[in-house]
Parts: structure tokens; sequence; C-alpha cells
């Protein structure tokens, strides 16, 4: 069975599958989109409530939620849109460079 | 036991349906493929066949039905014509490219304009580059027995499949045919066992992805490989079921044509017609044969070529026009076919029969009579030529 | 001009809605249910109720490959009479056929709308017949027994005996009807007039 993360831009046309059809969840894992990003949410977790209004409104699920608290962005997948900034209504998110 | 009777093309395919049985059937009514689920939702209504109908609203829907149902895991089959056909051209590439093995009754009828139902191949010719399997009958015990080897075909290579017959020339047509048992259909048919589906619960499965570039290229490169092997397979399930019913099959029919020097090339119900008049001529002392083309999609051309090598002169009979400026699809293939031939016939190119005129044993008098004269004077003329058409 | 082996070739004229495709489709099972080899097919187009329409029938005892309109019929079916005015009926039609035709008249009278034709001309009244026996102009039954008396494509006996057996299945729900069509088919077979 070919499996995502065996396949590349190199893999020969017999090594894919027909029709590109894809046999397991999530694949979209394996695509790191947190490299596209140019600014980045700052999280300020003194001024956090805990509202957790970010959480649904982030497009790409990268701000995890454990026991009722939202963590530190997960940068791998964060495309810095910045609707997590704009939506926070206590200012504990803002864009900004990020060192890298 | 096969059965002696009579009856209709479509009543034929919808008959064969109902042997088969099959899950799903999406369907939007068109002249004169519209007698298929006519047929066929009374098969369902009568409590025959265990087939979910579903009513849309366009060819579109039909389509769009039959891919949804074949990416589930189930058997689906669609039935349409001319128009109807044009209107599912997005969806016959999803269905080919997603390789979901679609099984669907072409009756095949003219595309307007000017607007017109009768018959000729415009309307599946149009769509020969879709990447579908297309297979051709001449009468009705063809297309019956096209139609039962459609799903052993199409399923194993994973690639839909047009099984296409001409519009009320033999759709509406009654006929003798033989009828297999409903027994030896379901056994030679077999149960569908995708290996993959989306109503698997044991396995995610994702279908028709967006391909950036870096893959198109090499999917579509696997599409053509299968569509290369299919041959194989489409010959194979031909013997068998030559096997079974006494009627095998093949990529393509030559009749009368172990010493032809004369030859017409052509598809459909007009072969019937042009194995008449081969008939007489060779009865009359000349070397006459034809080879109809019963798989277009992929194409023979090795085939052809073998059948057609020691020929003087051979026409080309297209029941459709290409406008590309030098003849029909069949002639554009059938002449590459013949490229790297050492000894190539003499090629005419005849454009017949379109939207329902009619095409008779004199008609292909003329054009064996073409061929002698071009064989005997080498000077082909216009090599792409209009039969029938009235001329200032 | 040219055609298979034996075929007889037969040329249905009538209108949309008169049921000379239902009659042409009919004659077509009867010689298959004789062990014929059989065609019946329609020439379709835009058509419609009154249009003139075209049907045509191969019978044969050898399998019939040609799959062309018939152009020079062995015999020819007019069931409607008005259609002669209209319709170059006898185009084509072999002098050694017959033409048959829906009309209260005599042969001798019809064949002088027949520009000329020296085949045989048979008339029968089939709406009279078709009134008498089914209550309602239903032309076509009375028709199908015509020709075949005149063309004997199919033996007249065991013509009779099937049409019975496809009476009685199609008109399972309204046994009533069974007779009146058989008397209507041995009426046509009777009265059918050759000239």
């Amino acid at each position: 069975m070919v499996r995502a993360k065996d396949i590349n831009e190199n893999t020969p046309w017999q090594g894919l599958t027909p029709g590109a059809e894809i046999y397991e969840p999530a694949t979209s894992k394996l695509v790191k989109t947190g490299e596209w990003r140019v600014l980045t949410p700052l999280f300020d977790g003194t001024k956090c409530k805990q509202c957790m209004l970010c959480v649904p409104y982030c497009p790409d699920a990268s701000i995890p939620v454990k026991d009722g608290r939202r963590l530190e962005t997960d940068l791998d997948y964060c495309k810095g849109c910045g609707i997590c900034a704009k939506i926070c209504h206590f200012d504990a998110i803002t864009m900004g460079k990020e060192e890298r | 036991m096969a059965k002696k009777d009579r009856m209709s093309g479509n009543e034929a395919v919808a008959y064969a349906m109902k042997q088969i049985d099959p899950d799903v059937m999406g369907a939007f009514p068109i002249t004169p493929s519209t007698e298929i689920p006519q047929y066929f939702a009374k098969y369902i209504a009568d409590g025959k066949v265990h087939t979910e109908f579903v009513a849309v609203e366009s060819e579109h829907s039909a389509m769009s039905t039959c891919i949804g149902a074949e990416a589930a895991g189930a058997r689906a089959i669609t039935a349409t014509s001319s128009a109807g056909l044009a209107y599912m051209y997005e969806l016959l590439y999803v269905a080919s490219s997603s390789r979901l093995p679609v099984v669907m009754a072409v009756v095949n009828r003219a595309l307007t304009g000017p607007i017109n139902i009768n018959n000729d191949h415009s309307d599946s010719m149009g769509c020969r580059d879709a990447g579908w399997i297309q297979i051709y009958a001449e009468n009705n015990q063809e297309v019956y027995d096209n139609y039962i080897q459609a799903m052993p075909i199409a399923e194993h290579c994973r690639l839909p499949i047009m099984i296409c017959q001409d519009g009320f020339i033999t759709s509406h047509a009654v006929e003798n045919i033989e009828l297999l048992d409903d027994a030896s259909v379901k056994d030679f048919v077999g149960e569908y066992d995708p290996e993959h589906y989306l109503l698997n619960e044991e396995e995610i499965y994702s279908v028709g992805p967006y391909g950036v570039s870096p893959y198109y290229m090499e999917i579509k490169k696997a599409q053509a490989e299968a569509m290369k092997s299919a041959p194989a397979r489409i010959k194979e399930v031909g013997e068998a079921f030559g096997q079974m019913s006494g009627r095998g099959y093949g990529m393509l029919e030559e009749y009368r044509m172990d010493d032809a020097a004369y030859a017409v090339v052509l598809i459909g119900s007009s072969a019937g017609t042009g194995k008449a008049a081969v008939d007489m001529l060779r009865a009359d002392g000349m070397a006459a044969g034809l080879i109809k083309v019963r798989v277009f999609r992929p194409f023979p051309a090795e085939e052809l070529a073998i059948a057609l090598a020691g020929t003087k002169a051979v026409a080309v009979m297209d029941k459709a026009e290409s406008f590309s400026g030098q003849g029909g699809p069949l002639f554009a293939e059938t002449r590459s076919a013949l490229y790297e031939a050492e000894d190539r016939p003499y090629m005419m190119n005849y454009v017949y029969g379109l939207g329902g005129r009619d095409v008779t044993i004199e008609t292909f008098d003329e054009v064996f009579e073409d061929l002698q004269e071009v064989a005997a004077t080498g000077d082909t003329g216009d090599g792409y030529r209009h039969i029938g058409v009235r001329e200032a | 001009m040219k055609k298979q082996g034996n075929t007889v070739e037969i040329r249905w004229h009538g209108r949309g809605g008169q049921g000379a495709k239902t009659a042409c489709l009919l004659l077509a099972d009867v010689a298959f249910s004789s062990g014929k080899q059989v065609q019946g097919f329609p020439e379709y187009g835009p058509e419609r109720m009154g249009a003139p329409i075209t049907a045509y029938n191969r019978i044969s005892d050898d399998k019939n490959s040609v799959h062309s309109n018939i152009y020079h019929p062995d015999y020819v079916v007019v069931v409607d009479e008005t259609l002669l005015h209209t319709v170059d009926v006898t185009s084509g039609l072999s002098e050694d056929g017959a033409i048959i035709v829906n009309s209260t008249r005599e042969p001798a009278e019809v064949r002088e709308l027949l520009g000329g034709y020296k085949g045989k001309v048979c008339t029968v009244d089939a709406e009279k017949i078709s009134v008498e026996t089914l209550g309602k102009n239903f032309p076509n039954t009375p028709m199908l027994a015509a020709a075949v008396k005149v063309s004997n494509v199919v033996e007249n006996h065991k013509f009779l005996h099937d049409m019975e057996s496809s009476f009685k299945h199609k008109f399972a729900s309204k046994p009533y009807v069974i007779d009146g069509n058989m008397k209507a088919l041995r009426m046509s077979m009777d009265q059918v007039k050759v000239g």
C-alpha cells in the first residue's frame, strides 16, 4: 500500500496511486504549511482570558487545546494569517516578526 | 440455457442490466436512449432487480451520481445520447482519471446543429479522448453481448467504459437475439469487489484530490498505461464470452479479408450492410473485404495494420466529422496505424451517415468501385469525401 | 435494388398515432414465432400525431445483416388511404409484389391513384372491420392480418394461433377484447380484395 509519507516529487509514476487516491486520513500533517508564514502570532498568556474564541477561528486548527486551556500556537502549521489576532478581544495575540 | 428471442437494441441493453442487477443507476432521459432507463425503471418497480435508481435533473448529475456511487464501492450504470453525453463531458474525465469503472450505455445520436435526433457517431467521438474504453455494436445481439462483457473489462482495468450502439437503427429496431440465462450472466459478470471504497469502515479513503504539476503528469501516464494494457483484458473477456455463448469477440472483426485487395474500415450498424455488399461483390469476382472496428478506445492499431497488409486500396468510413480539414477520427487513427507498414495501401476517407443519412448496399458498391479505380490509376483525387452529399 | 438472399421486405405507410409502427413490430413478432429471422423498425424523425410515418420489415430464413431503410419493397401496406395523395407509396415497389390499402373502395379504383403500378393492388375496409369488432377505429390490427394474408410471410393458421396467444398475454386484464381482436383478424383475412 502506497503511503503519503513514502511519496514525493521524485517518485516515478509506477510508485503513485491510481487516480491519485489516498488510503489514509490526515495526510495534510505531512505538509508543514508553517513554512509559508511571514508574520507570526505572538501569544501573551498573561492577557489571555481563555475565552477560546481564537480556537475555532483558526483556519488551520493550529491552536491546540488541553484541559480547557489554549496552548502555544502550533507553528508547524500556522500560516500567519492573523485571524486569531484580529478576533482576540484582550490583545493577547499580536502579529510580529519571529526570531527564526 | 440460451433463449431465442426478438427485441430492440434498447430492450436488449435493459435486459442485460436486469440480468446483472447493478447497485445504482443515475440517469436522465434523452432520445434515443430514453427507453433504457425507462425499461430498467420498470424492472426496479416490479422488484426484478435491487438497483437504487437515482432520478436526477441532468446528465451532469447522472454522471456525478455514478462517480459517487462507484467511489463508494457500488456498481453504477447510466445511459445517454448526444447532448446528454456532451453535458457529461466534464464528469467523464473525473470518472476516468479517478479510475472508476462506470458503465455507460451510449445510444449514438448526432450533436446539434442543425437539431437532429438521428444516428451518427459525433457524440461518442467527441469524447474519444476522455479516457473511456469505447466498444461499438453492429446489431442488437452485439450490444447485448458487449454490455455483459463491460464490467469484467472495466473493473479489471479500472477504466470506465461506453457500450455504444447506433440510435434508432439498432436501438429501436426489433431483431432476433439469443439471450443468456440469468445464472450464466451473473456468473460471468461476477461480484464487484473493489480493493478500495469509501464505505469501507476498515480504511480511510479519499478520491479525487488536487494534483499539482509534479504529480499530475505521472497520474496521466498511469491512466495511459492502463488504456494500453486494456486490449489484453478486452480480448481475454471476449474469448471467455465466446466459450460461454459461442460468440467470441476481439478488438475488431475481419470479414472476408483473407485475400482482400479492396477493403472498407468502419464502425457500427452499417458494417452489416457492408458485409452484404461484400458478399455480392465477391460473388461478382471482386476481392472485397471489410473490417469492423469494435473497440475504438483503446485503438487496435496493430491488429488493423496486420489485417490491412496486402490490400491495394482502403476506404475508411467515418460516421462523424472532426473538422480537421483532412478526414474523420477513424481515418486519422487508421492512417496513423499504417504509417510504419512496409507496403501501404492507398487510403481514402468517406464521411457518411451524418444525422441519420441512410447507407445502403449500393453506397458500398460505389465506394468499392472508387477503390478499384484508385488502385488502377494510383490517383486518390480528393481523398476526403462526404458520401451522398448533393453537389451543385 | 439489392437485398440479401430470400428476404421479404415490407414497407408500412401510416400517420403518427394510427399504429403502423405497432403493426410492423407485431408482424416481426409473429414472423419470429414462426421461426423466421426478422427486423421491424420505424423511420424516426420529429414526427407527431397525424404526420406521415414509415416503418419497415425484413423477414427471411437466414440472418439478415443489412441495416438500411427499404427502397424496393416486395409489399407495401397503407394504413391511411389519404396518404395516397401525398406520399409516393408505390415508390420502388416490386411489380411481383402487392400493395395493400385500407380503403372502402375496390382495388381497380385504388389502382387509378397509383401512377401505373402494375403489381397486385389489394384493399380492405379496416375501419369498418375495426369498428364492427372492436367498437373503435384501430386500423392496424386488420391491416396486419391483410398483410399476412396477401404476402404469406407467415403461414396463416400459425399467424392466427400466435396472435391469439399474444392477445391473451397482452390483454390478460381485459379478456373481453381478445375475441374482438381475433374476429378483426379473421374478417380482414376473409374480406381483403385482391385486384
